[in-house]
Order: structure tokens, then sequence, then C-alpha cells
């Protein structure tokens, strides 16, 4: 038996020290699994179906065909962010990691140049929506390459709407509250979020300030004009709207909640992608109406109504980065564009059922937008969205910068919280003045 | 009797190396540098990382410039920063008086002799042995704006008409978190403050019996004197944690409604790492620095004063 003496466990605790003093001292962690692994982070899918196609069927035919192994992960869509910060400022982490709107922009000097695959993929398939470019290209190059868009629409109960008269949704914000008001008297209201989520916030305050007259920034890009009496006058409504026919938990809500008020009938519209119908398809004797219809029959989808300054809409958008860390970004660039093929990136947007809108004009033409009528306004949501920032042409640094620190979607939910209307607009004035400087 | 043939053991003249570890000094300095090095990599290394940071105009995977106080000047002007601040301290206050009460009112409870003794000191620890996060989820359901548990009872008790906006209301989420820090808190406190009552002779407080003191009376004479180095200690530990806490906040509200419960931690996330301004982000964590230090330093010299009374 080796006997323990003091020598020995000094000798240890030297070569201990010794060996960490190397791993110090060449500034690098020691390399696991490196070579042709490539690991691709994404959103846990609201469609779960997908994640799964994804996992049993396209990943191990891409593995066989690309010869490399894909290490796959999801998170909660609003863990993205945090995950993509760390691994960029470690230099280490997934080889592809999905984002979303234009949150590509704020790491625009930290991943690989797509071009060359994002204008093959574009030219391949009709050409991108702007939305697309807007979020993707930084001024010059693909900082991105989009994957897809969850278009945001008004998923309501159609046999709701028309007991308070509405047999068509309502086309205007002043109708929709009109409306709203009725139904939430009778314990029906509208769930809607206000709070810090990715999704679901920014697709309803950026969209309902625009419909005003409302800009963060002017297309100088410099000046900031939202101070102004159209934007008031958004804020004084929203905050009528909001009392009066809203579900006012909504300034909690992420962008999980709606689906589970709507699922559980607590709420009569609410803007969403396609997740909530899709699940009443997916367990169509689960969610049973109050009449003992299926759920399904009831749902419909409408664009958000007009304001004074017309219709307006910004939708959920997807992309995906290689970060410049990554050591097998020829690998990576491989699997995009193999997921990207026709043939196999098919069955995944078959498998989202209309949930998912790919970028480009191509997929206009396919079937599935023929199959059911409830998912035919998501065909087009790719033409109608614009992004944050507009009216500018690109949603840069600076958009990205209002958009994650949720200043608009703030400005309403400080108004419905109890602020005056002019000084939630001029809070946000003073904050989109600080990005901009 | 054989005389054994003995060996006489020559033992090598040690090499210098090792001699010089026969010093007690260069082996206490050697027994020492595990210490230190796992102090300087996850101490030290972080901490003037940080302030490195907060002096450049450093965002995620730009390394930028220095910019001197900048970013101080920034977040001094900043209305969610100045809510984040006030938000910390009002936490902080709050939950420690709490936690402070219940957990002295527990550990003297836990502190007599009853049935199922072992078995309730043990239960009492749960909120504390349960991962944060996952007992916060738990919350965040009971608070829930649709779904709340807390609703539900208090709605079929007949005590509200209407659901209550436990995380949608800035006050509300902010009593919420208060709440489950509290909660969570309360175990540490209980358990810290009984093992300093078991060291307090019975013997004081029979005496005092005898002699006719009143149960309040024995206790603020005799119990709470004993017990106040210990009970500063707790709350020395407690206010450290508290003001830097993360979590709780980070589920339930994510620091909203609109901004409504951002501690100093919470916020530097969203800055730093939601919009990847690094330099800022470390600048609102370091702004916490100052203040914690100062109380730390105030109940530390506190005490001291006590023991050495």
């Amino acid at each position: 038996m080796t006997r323990v003496t003091r020598r020995n466990v000094l000798k240890s605790g030297t070569a201990l020290v010794g060996g960490m003093a190397g791993i110090l001292a060449t500034g690098r962690a020691p390399a696991f699994a490196q070579g042709t692994t490539v690991h691709w982070l994404r959103w846990n899918d609201f469609v779960p179906a997908s994640d799964q196609l994804l996992r049993k069927e396209l990943l191990p035919a891409a593995e066989k065909t690309l010869g490399i192994k894909i290490n796959f992960e999801t998170v909660n869509g609003n863990d993205l962010q945090p995950r993509i910060t760390s691994a960029i400022q470690s230099g280490a982490g997934p080889d592809i990691i999905m984002l979303f709107n234009n949150h590509p922009q704020i790491y625009s000097e930290s991943v690989v140049d797509l071009s060359e695959l994002g204008s093959s993929m574009g030219n391949a398939e009709d050409g991108y929506y702007d939305l697309c470019k807007s979020n993707t290209v930084d001024g010059q190059k693909f900082i991105a390459l989009p994957w897809t868009i969850v278009g945001a629409m008004i998923a309501y109960r159609k046999s709701w709407f028309d007991e308070v008269g509405s047999p068509t949704f309502p086309d205007t914000w002043e109708k929709y509250r009109e409306v709203g008001k009725k139904l939430k008297a009778m314990g029906r209201p509208i769930g809607q979020t206000l709070g810090h989520t990715f999704g679901d916030a920014p697709t309803f305050s950026y969209p309902y300030m625009w419909s005003w007259g409302g800009s963060e920034i002017e297309k100088d890009g410099k000046t900031v004009k939202i101070n102004k009496k159209e934007v008031v006058d958004s804020v004084k409504f929203m905050t009528a709207f909001w009392k009066e026919a809203h579900d006012e938990g909504g300034l909690a809500w992420d962008d999980t909640n709606n689906n589970r008020a709507f699922l559980s009938q607590t709420i009569c519209a609410t803007l969403n992608g396609a997740s909530i119908y899709i699940e009443s398809l997916r367990n169509p004797d689960k969610y049973i109406t109050e009449k003992g219809a299926q759920l399904k029959t009831d749902i419909q989808h409408a664009p958000l109504p007009k304001g004074p300054a017309g219709q307006f809409a910004m939708h959920t958008f997807f992309s995906h980065v290689i970060p410049n860390y990554s050591k097998n970004q020829a690998g990576a660039k491989e699997f995009l564009k193999w997921i990207h093929t026709k043939a196999n990136y098919e069955p995944w947007f078959v498998s989202q059922k209309g949930f998912a809108t790919p970028p480009t004009h191509a997929w206009e033409k396919h079937k599935l937008w023929d199959e059911d009528k409830v998912m035919a306004p998501f065909k087009v949501a790719g033409l109608l969205g614009q992004t944050p920032g507009y009216p500018l042409s690109s949603s840069g640094k600076k958009p990205a910068e209002v958009l994650t620190k949720y200043i608009i979607t703030d400005m309403y939910a400080k108004a419905v919280q109890g602020m005056a209307a002019e000084d939630a607009v001029k809070w946000a004035e003073g904050e989109l003045t600080k990005v901009y400087a | 009797m054989a005389i054994a043939e003995t060996q006489v053991y020559m033992p090598q003249a040690p090499r210098p190396r090792l001699r010089l570890l026969e010093d007690e000094r260069w082996l206490a300095f050697l027994l020492l540098v595990p210490t230190l090095v796992l102090l300087g990599m996850f101490i030290a290394y972080p901490f003037v990382r940080g302030i490195l940071l907060s002096v450049t105009n450093s965002r995620v995977g730009v390394p930028g410039e220095f910019v001197g106080l900048a970013n101080f000047y920034k977040i001094f002007n900043d209305g969610i920063f100045r809510t984040s601040v006030y938000n910390t301290f009002v936490y902080t206050g709050v939950t420690t008086v709490f936690k402070l009460a219940l957990g002295l009112w527990l550990a003297m409870l836990l502190n007599r002799n009853f049935r199922g003794k072992t078995f309730t000191r043990a239960f009492i620890l749960l909120p504390f042995i349960i991962p944060t996060v996952l007992s916060t989820f738990a919350w965040k359901w009971m608070f829930d704006p649709t779904f709340s548990v807390l609703n539900w009872l208090l709605y079929h008790f007949g005590l509200i008409t209407g659901r209550i906006n436990w995380l949608g209301d800035p006050d509300l989420a902010m009593i919420s978190i208060i709440i489950v820090n509290i909660w969570r808190g309360v175990p540490f406190f209980a358990i810290s403050l009984l093992a300093g009552l078991q060291t307090i002779s019975p013997e004081l407080s029979e005496a005092a019996a005898i002699d006719g003191a009143k149960p309040w009376q024995r206790f603020w004479h005799i119990t709470w004197p004993l017990l106040l180095p210990v009970t500063m200690v707790v709350v020395l530990f407690s206010v450290i944690q508290t003001f830097a806490d993360f979590q709780i906040v980070f589920v339930m509200t994510g620091g909203g409604p609109a901004n409504a419960t951002h501690l100093f931690a919470t916020y530097a996330y969203q800055i730093g790492i939601g919009t990847g301004l690094l330099s800022e982000g470390a600048a609102i964590s370091l702004a916490m620095f100052p203040i914690l230090f100062l109380v730390v330093i105030i109940q530390l010299l506190y005490i001291r004063r006590v023991e050495v009374r």
C-alpha cells in the first residue's frame, strides 16, 4: 500500500497547480470533441412535432449525407440571447445559433459572413422578403441566414365575436375596442402581453405604434421624433383599450401565457403565431367549446386592425448565425446549405402546418397553403411585415438595442400601469435619444 | 532472549527544495496557494475584469476603448437604474426584517422539546434545500395572472370577487417577489439562530424564571443579548445575498412589468447580456459594490463591538 506522506501530498499538489498554470498560460481550455461535430442551438419549437422530426429523421439523414455529427440542443426562446452572448465572450459554444428578429445585428462583428449562402439561396427561391434582408444584412453582407417567419395574426373565437354582433373581425382599432369591451363584459377579454418577451409583445406594440403614425426614428436614422401627437394619442387610446377590453394580467405574460389562456378559453382573441390553432388541431378532443364543439372549428385568424396611418404588421423572424469562434465553420455552412435544400426543408415546413412561413417567395406556391383556409392569412405574412427601426431599410444595431431594451413595449406598459400618456412618451423619447445619440 | 539484528536507519539528506518546506512559513504559504488560486480565479479576476469592462465602451464581441467614468455617468442618469437601486433597498430591507423576525420565532419554537423535533427541523429546511429556480417556478405558477392557485383559493373562500393581478401590477409584483424571498430565506435564519440558541445555557433562563422574570423579560434581557453576535452574522450574510439576488426576480418577473421590479443584478443582466452592452452592465453591477461594502463594514464593526462588550 502506498504510504501517504506530507511530501507526496505536496508533490501532487504542485503538479496540480502546475497543470492549472499550463492551462492558464496557454489561455485555452482543454479541447473536447473538436472535429466534425456541429452543435446546433435552437429554441423549443412551439410546434413540438417539428423538433421530433429534426431529431428522428432530418438530422440522422444529414449526419449520413454530410458525414458529420450534429449535436442538437433546444432551449427556451428567451434564453437564446444569453447563450450567444456568453458563447461569444468566452469564445466557445454552439456552431450554429438561432436568433430572433434583428438580434443578429447585435453580434455582427462576431459572426461569420454568410453572403454566399444567403445570396444563392435567395436567388434560387425567387428572392427573400424585405423583412428578412432587413434583419440579417448589416448593410453589406449577410450576417445571418434567414430561416423562417412566424406570422403574427390575431387568433380569435369566431362564435364569440358573432355573439356580440361582429361577424367579421374588426378592421380598425376603434371597432376592435368596441367589440372587445362587449366581450370583456361577458368575461371574455382580449389577451395581449406587454411584458419583456421576444415575440408577442413587440409584434403587437411596434405595428400598433406605426399604425398611428409613430416611429422610433426618422428616415435620416438620427432624429428621434416619437414625442408627437399621434403617438400620445396612441398611448391614450391603448390605456383605455386595455382597461375596457383586455385581460389586465397580460402585463406579466410571456409568449406562452396567451396560448394557455386561449386554449383554456379565458380570452376571446390574442395576437399570436398559428400555434394555438395547430395545438387545437393536434388535440381536437381535448379542447371543446362551451357548446360542445371542437375548439378548432371556432378559431379564425385576422391581421392587426388599421390605425389612422394605415395597417401594419411585424412578424417574429428566425435566422441562424455561425459565430466566428466556431472551429467547424465549414461543417456548419454545409449543414445549413443541406437543411435549406428544398427536399430537406420541405418536410420541416410541412410539419409546421403553416406556423412558419419560409423566408422566400417561392414557397407561396406550396400546396400546404391550400389545405386549410384558416391558415391562409399566414401565406403572405412575409409580404406585409415591417422590422424594428421602420422606416429605416435596415434594422441595424440601434433598432436592435431598442428592441432588446423593450422601450416601445414599455412605453405602452407604463401608460396602462397608470403613468400619464405624455410622460410615458417622454420617457420613451429620452430612452430612444440615448440609444440613437 | 535472542538479540535481533538491527539495522540503523540512515535517512538520505533531503533535497534542498523539499528542505525549504520544513520551514513552517514556506509550508504555510504553499498550503494557502490553492485557496489563493481559487480566490484569484473566481473572485479577484472577475472583479478586476468587471472594473476594466466598466471603464470601456465594450459591447459583446467588441473589446471597446477606454471611456473613463462615462458608463457610470450614463447609468446615474438612467431612470430604470434609479428604480433598480430603490427596489434593491426596499427588497433587501423588507425581506431582512421579515426573515429575521420569522426566523427567530421559528428558532425559538424549534428550541423546545416536542415529539418529531428532528423531523420538523429537517422539514423546515426544505425551501432552502430545493434549487431556487425550481421553487421559484412553482411560485410563478402560484402567482400566474390567469391560473393562480392563490386567486383560486381566495375566490373560493369568498375573499375576492375578481383576480388579483399578482405579477402584472408593479406593487403587487414587488410584494410577490418579496414573499418568495422571505419564504426561501426564513429557514437559513431559523437554523442558524437555532444553533445560536443551543449555545445559551438554559440555566440562565431558569435562574431568571426563579427570580420572577416573565418570558418576554427572559428573552429580552438574556436570550437576545447572547444571541446578538450570531444574529448579526446571519443578517450580514443575508443582506449580502439578498442585495445581489437574481434568480427569484429573473424567474418571477424578469424585472417587469415595465422594469418595475428590476434589482441591480437583473438590470445589469438585461443590459449586459440581453442588449450586449457589456460595459454598461458591468457598471451597473459595480455600482452596488460601494453600497454593499459600506453595509458590510458597518455591520462588521457593530459585530466587533457586540463581541467585545
